[in-house]
C-alpha cells in the first residue's frame, strides 16, 4: 500500500511488482455466492473502501492471516476475556469467538445510519414518557391500548414517572441488518441494558496491534472515546444540576454473563462497580458501603434488570436489587440510567410501530426502516402468517438472545408445525418477518476465507432531546455457522471489528 | 472503597501469597530429598503436618509419600487450601474487583492460575522442583507487577495487609513444625544433614543469601532469629507484621475519623513483642508455645479487620 492519503476511497493502488496502479485488487479464491457482500463487489473485487484491506490479505504470507487470528484468541484469554461455562467445577472458560477480518462501512452508509438512529431515539423516548404519562398515542388511536398493557415491559409502577429532559433511554444499542442489496433496516431495538460495547473496544485495541498500516490507511473513526462520553453523559445527570456527582456502575454481580463489561466500564470511567448488597437506602437517599462507612451515591447505571432493581416494587424475591430504590428514584435523590420501564419500547410488537411514532411525535418520515413485520395478533396477518411459515422468520415476542426463533426456510416440518400451535395459543406474543439475506463479510473459517452473515450495534448516548451521540460503529457479530442467519453469541455467533470510514476531508476524530 | 471490594482484594492478596508458599515448601523439598540419604527424617510428613489438616489428609490419601503429598499441596480441588483452589479462588476475586486492579495486575493473576490449572490436568508433567520454581518466578512477577503497576492507595493497602498476613502466618509455621520434627531426632543437632535441613529451611523463605551475610555459620539461635525477628528481610515475621501495620497506618489515616483502628492497634502491640523478644527467652518458654502465640494473634487481627472495615452497616 503506498498511499498515504486520508481519503482511501479514491485512492489507487500499485500492485506488489510495480504494476499498473489502477488495478482494483480481487480477494483471491473467495466467493459470493450470491449475496451481497460487504467487502468485495459482485464482481469480486474490492469495494472501495475495501482496498487497502483486500490489499493487505493479498499480500501476507500463506497462513499468516489463520496465525494472527490465534495469537489474538489467545491474547483475549489472557486477558480473562471469556464467559465461564459453569457445567463442572472446573469453570471452564471460552472467550467470544473472534473473527480477525474487519467489516467495513463507507462514509456514506454510515451518514443514513447515524441521522437515523438520532430520529430514532428521540422518538422512542418520546413515546416512552408519553405511555407511562398522558397516553396522547394511545388516546388518539394511534396505538391501541391493548398492546402496550399487554407488554410484559410495560410497567404501571413507572407511570407518572418524568426523568429530566424527557429521557428514559440513555444507552441504546439497536440492532441493524443490511438485505441483498445492502439496504440498512432496524431489526430490534435495544432500550433496557444493551451489552457489547466492550467487545467493540477490546476488538478495536487487538486490531490495531495486528493491522497498523491497513487500519491507518483506511482512516477509519476511532471508538476509543465511549467510556469518556458515558462518563459525561452520566456525570450531567446529576441530581438537580449538581457539579461533581458520584457516579457508580451497578452490577449483578461476577457470574452474570455480561459482568466483564461492567467491570471494563467501571474501570475505564474511574468509578465503583457497586453490587445490590453494597448499597443501602436511608431518608430516601443512595447510600454505598464503603471501608470509612456510608457514602451517597447519585447516579447510578444500572445494569440490573427492571423487575430485580427495587423488592420493594417489582420482584420481591430479588436479592440483586436495593430496597427503597424507586423511592429515591422518585424523589429525585438519585439519577437512573437507563430509566425502569424502558422495555415496553423495545416489544418486538411495539416495534412495528416506531415508524408511526416517528410520524407522530416528530412529524418526520423514518429515515430507518423497519424489516416489514406481521402482528400474528391481526386476524388477516396471522391467516398470512401461518399460511407462509416456510418463507418467514417467525419470533417470540417476549425471548431475546437468539431464542424463541423460528426460521422457516431453515426449519423442519414438525419445527413449524410446532410454531403454528404456538402462534395459535398465544397470537399476541409472536411477529413474523421475511426472511432476509443477510449480508455477508470474508471470515476465517479453517484457514481460508468464506462469505458470512452478519449484523450490526451500533451504541447510542442520549443526553437530551437534541444530543445524542452515535459510537461510529459498534459491535458487529457474525454467524460463525455456514449459512446461518442468528449471529448471538449463545448460538455459535462471533464478532468482528468494525470500521466507520471517514469522508473524504472529514476529521477522522470529531469533537 | 467498598467494604466489599476491600475484603475481597485482601483475600485475593492473602491467596496468592499462601499458593507461592505452598511452591515454596514443594520446590524446597524436592531439591532437599537429592541429597539425603533414604533412611535419614522424612521430609514429606512436617510439610503436611504445617497446614495443620493432617486429619484430612490421613483420610483421603493415607501415607504422606512424595507423590501424595504434592498432590495433595499443589493440585487437590476439594482441598481449600491446595495451591490450585487458592489461585482459582484469588482469581474470583480478582474478577470481582477486577476495576480496581491495574490491567496488568489481573492479566498475571489470570495467567499464573491458567498455567497452574493446565498443570493440573497435564498428566506428563514432571512434578519436580523446576516446576516449583516456574511457579515461584510466577509469583514473583505478580509481586512485580502489583508493586510497578498499582498506585500506593487505600486498595494497595488492604492488599498488603493481606499479604503480610498469611506470609507472617507462613513463616511462623514453617519454623514450628520444622523445630517439632528437629525435637524428635535431636541426635541431628549440630550434625551435617542438620545444616542441610536448617539450610533449606532458609531457601524456603529465599532467606539463604541473607542470612550467610550476616552469620556465615548455621546456627539455631541465629536461624530462629532471622526468622521471627529480622528487620529488613522481607519475610520475616517481625518484617511482616511492621509492613502489615504501616498500610493499617495508612489507612486509617485516609479515614474520615483520622484515628487508630482496634487493627491497627493490635498490629502495634505485636509489633512491640516482636522487637522486644530475645531468642533465648523464645526457646526457654517453648518455641511452640511462642510460635503458637503469634499465630494466634495474626488470626485476631485478622478478625479485627473484617470488623473494623468489612462489615459497614447502618451508622
Amino acid at each position: 500500500m503506498q498511499s498515504q492519503s486520508q481519503t482511501q476511497s479514491q485512492s489507487q493502488t500499485q500492485t506488489s511488482d510495480g504494476g499498473p496502479a489502477d488495478e482494483i485488487p480481487r480477494l483471491s479464491g473467495y466467493q459470493n455466492e450470491g449475496f451481497y457482500d460487504e467487502v468485495v463487489t459482485h464482481d469480486g473485487v474490492a469495494r472501495p473502501d475495501s482496498v487497502a484491506l483486500v490489499d493487505l490479505i493479498n499480500r501476507l504470507p500463506v497462513g499468516e492471516l489463520m496465525r494472527r487470528q490465534r495469537a489474538i484468541e489467545r491474547s483475549l484469554y489472557q486477558k480473562g476475556i471469556t464467559f465461564t461455562v459453569y457445567s463442572d467445577n472446573q469453570g471452564t472458560e471460552k472467550i467470544m469467538p473472534f473473527d480477525i477480518v474487519p467489516r467495513i462501512l463507507s462514509a456514506a452508509v454510515w451518514a443514513d445510519i447515524e441521522v437515523g438512529l438520532k430520529q430514532r431515539i428521540r422518538a422512542l423516548n418520546r413515546f416512552l414518557d408519553d405511555v407511562y404519562n398522558e397516553r396522547r398515542i394511545i388516546n388518539e388511536g394511534v396505538i391501541p391500548a391493548g398492546i402496550v398493557d399487554s407488554c410484559p415491559h410495560y410497567l404501571p409502577q413507572c407511570r407518572g414517572l418524568k426523568p429530566p429532559a424527557g429521557v428514559w433511554c440513555h444507552i441504546t444499542g439497536t440492532d441493524l441488518v443490511r438485505d441483498n442489496e445492502g439496504e440498512v433496516f432496524v431489526l430490534e431495538d435495544n432500550l433496557r441494558c444493551p451489552s457489547g460495547v466492550s467487545y467493540v473496544l477490546q476488538n478495536r485495541s487487538v486490531m490495531k496491534k495486528n493491522f497498523p498500516r491497513a487500519f491507518a490507511d483506511s482512516s477509519v473513526r476511532p471508538v476509543d472515546d465511549y467510556p469518556a462520553r458515558l462518563y459525561h453523559m452520566l456525570r450531567k445527570m446529576g441530581p438537580g444540576g449538581m457539579l461533581n456527582p458520584t457516579v457508580v456502575v451497578l452490577t449483578p454481580g461476577v457470574y452474570n454473563s455480561a459482568y466483564y463489561e461492567h467491570s471494563f466500564l467501571a474501570h475505564q470511567m474511574g468509578v465503583e462497580l457497586v453490587e445490590g448488597r453494597d448499597l443501602l437506602i436511608e431518608n430516601d437517599r443512595v447510600f454505598m458501603r464503603t471501608t470509612d462507612g456510608l457514602q451517597p451515591v447519585d447516579v447510578i447505571y444500572r445494569r440490573v434488570d427492571d423487575t430485580f432493581l427495587d423488592p420493594e416494587v417489582f420482584n420481591e424475591d430479588s436479592v440483586l436489587g436495593v430496597p427503597g430504590l424507586m423511592r429515591a428514584y422518585r424523589s429525585g435523590n438519585v439519577a437512573l440510567a437507563n430509566a425502569p420501564g424502558t422495555g415496553v419500547a423495545d416489544d418486538k410488537v411495539v416495534y412495528a410501530f416506531v415508524g408511526e411514532m416517528i410520524r407522530f411525535y416528530l412529524g418526520e418520515e423514518p429515515i430507518l426502516n423497519n424489516v416489514p413485520t406481521y402482528l400474528c395478533e391481526r386476524a388477516e396477518d396471522r391467516k398470512y402468517v401461518l399460511a407462509h411459515l416456510d418463507e418467514l422468520v417467525v419470533k417470540a415476542a417476549g425471548e431475546s438472545g437468539g431464542y424463541g426463533i423460528l426460521i422457516g426456510p431453515h426449519a423442519s416440518p414438525e419445527q413449524r408445525a410446532e410454531f403454528a400451535e404456538k402462534i395459535r395459543e398465544n397470537p399476541r406474543n409472536y411477529v413474523a418477518q421475511p426472511t432476509l439475506q443477510l449480508s455477508r463479510v470474508p471470515t476465517m473459517v479453517s484457514d481460508s476465507l468464506e462469505g458470512r452473515h452478519v449484523d450490526l450495534r451500533p451504541y447510542v448516548l442520549c443526553r437530551g432531546p437534541d444530543d445524542v451521540w452515535v459510537l461510529p460503529g459498534g459491535l458487529t457479530r457474525v454467524a460463525l455457522k455456514k449459512g446461518s442467519l442468528v449471529v448471538n453469541s449463545s448460538q455459535g455467533g462471533g464478532s468482528k471489528d468494525t470500521w466507520v470510514v471517514a469522508s473524504p476531508g472529514q476529521r477522522i476524530a470529531q469533537p | 472503597m467498598l467494604s466489599r471490594v476491600a475484603e475481597s482484594v485482601y483475600w485475593m492478596s492473602r491467596q496468592i501469597e499462601r499458593a507461592e508458599n505452598i511452591a515454596r515448601f514443594l520446590e524446597v523439598t524436592l531439591h532437599l530429598i537429592l541429597d539425603q540419604p533414604e533412611n535419614l527424617v522424612d521430609p514429606w510428613d512436617p510439610l503436611v503436618r504445617v497446614t495443620g489438616d493432617d486429619e484430612w489428609f490421613k483420610k483421603k490419601y493415607g501415607l504422606p509419600n512424595q507423590e501424595n503429598v504434592v498432590q495433595f499441596l499443589a493440585f487437590d480441588e476439594e482441598y481449600p487450601h491446595s495451591m490450585l483452589t487458592c489461585l482459582r479462588t484469588a482469581r474470583e476475586n480478582a474478577r470481582g474487583v477486577r476495576e480496581k486492579l491495574s490491567s496488568e495486575a489481573f492479566e498475571q493473576i489470570n495467567e499464573f492460575y491458567l498455567f497452574v490449572n493446565d498443570a493440573s490436568r497435564n498428566e506428563s508433567l514432571d512434578r519436580t522442583s523446576q516446576f516449583f520454581d516456574d511457579i515461584r518466578q510466577h509469583a514473583l512477577l505478580w509481586s512485580g507487577v502489583f508493586a510497578s503497576t498499582m498506585a500506593q492507595d487505600t486498595t494497595w493497602h488492604f492488599a498488603n495487609v493481606g499479604r503480610m498476613l498469611e506470609r507472617a502466618d507462613k513463616t511462623s509455621r514453617v519454623l514450628d513444625v520444622k523445630y517439632f520434627n528437629l525435637l524428635l531426632s535431636v541426635d541431628h543437632v549440630g550434625t551435617a544433614i542438620d545444616d542441610l535441613q536448617w539450610s533449606a529451611l532458609l531457601l524456603a523463605i529465599s532467606g539463604m543469601e541473607a542470612y550467610r551475610r550476616d552469620h556465615h555459620d548455621i546456627d539455631l539461635e541465629n536461624v530462629i532469629a532471622f526468622f521471627l525477628f529480622n528487620r529488613t528481610f522481607p519475610r520475616s515475621v517481625h518484617h511482616c507484621i511492621a509492613s502489615a501495620g504501616w498500610s493499617l497506618g495508612e489507612i486509617d489515616n485516609c479515614s474520615r475519623a483520622h484515628e487508630a483502628s482496634q487493627t491497627s492497634k493490635q498490629l502495634d502491640v505485636l509489633q512491640h513483642r516482636l522487637a522486644n523478644t530475645r531468642v533465648k527467652e523464645v526457646l526457654a518458654g517453648g518455641m511452640h508455645q511462642f510460635v503458637d502465640g503469634v499465630q494466634r494473634e495474626v488470626n485476631e487481627i485478622g478478625n479485627s479487620l473484617a470488623e473494623d472495615f468489612f462489615q459497614t452497616s447502618h451508622q
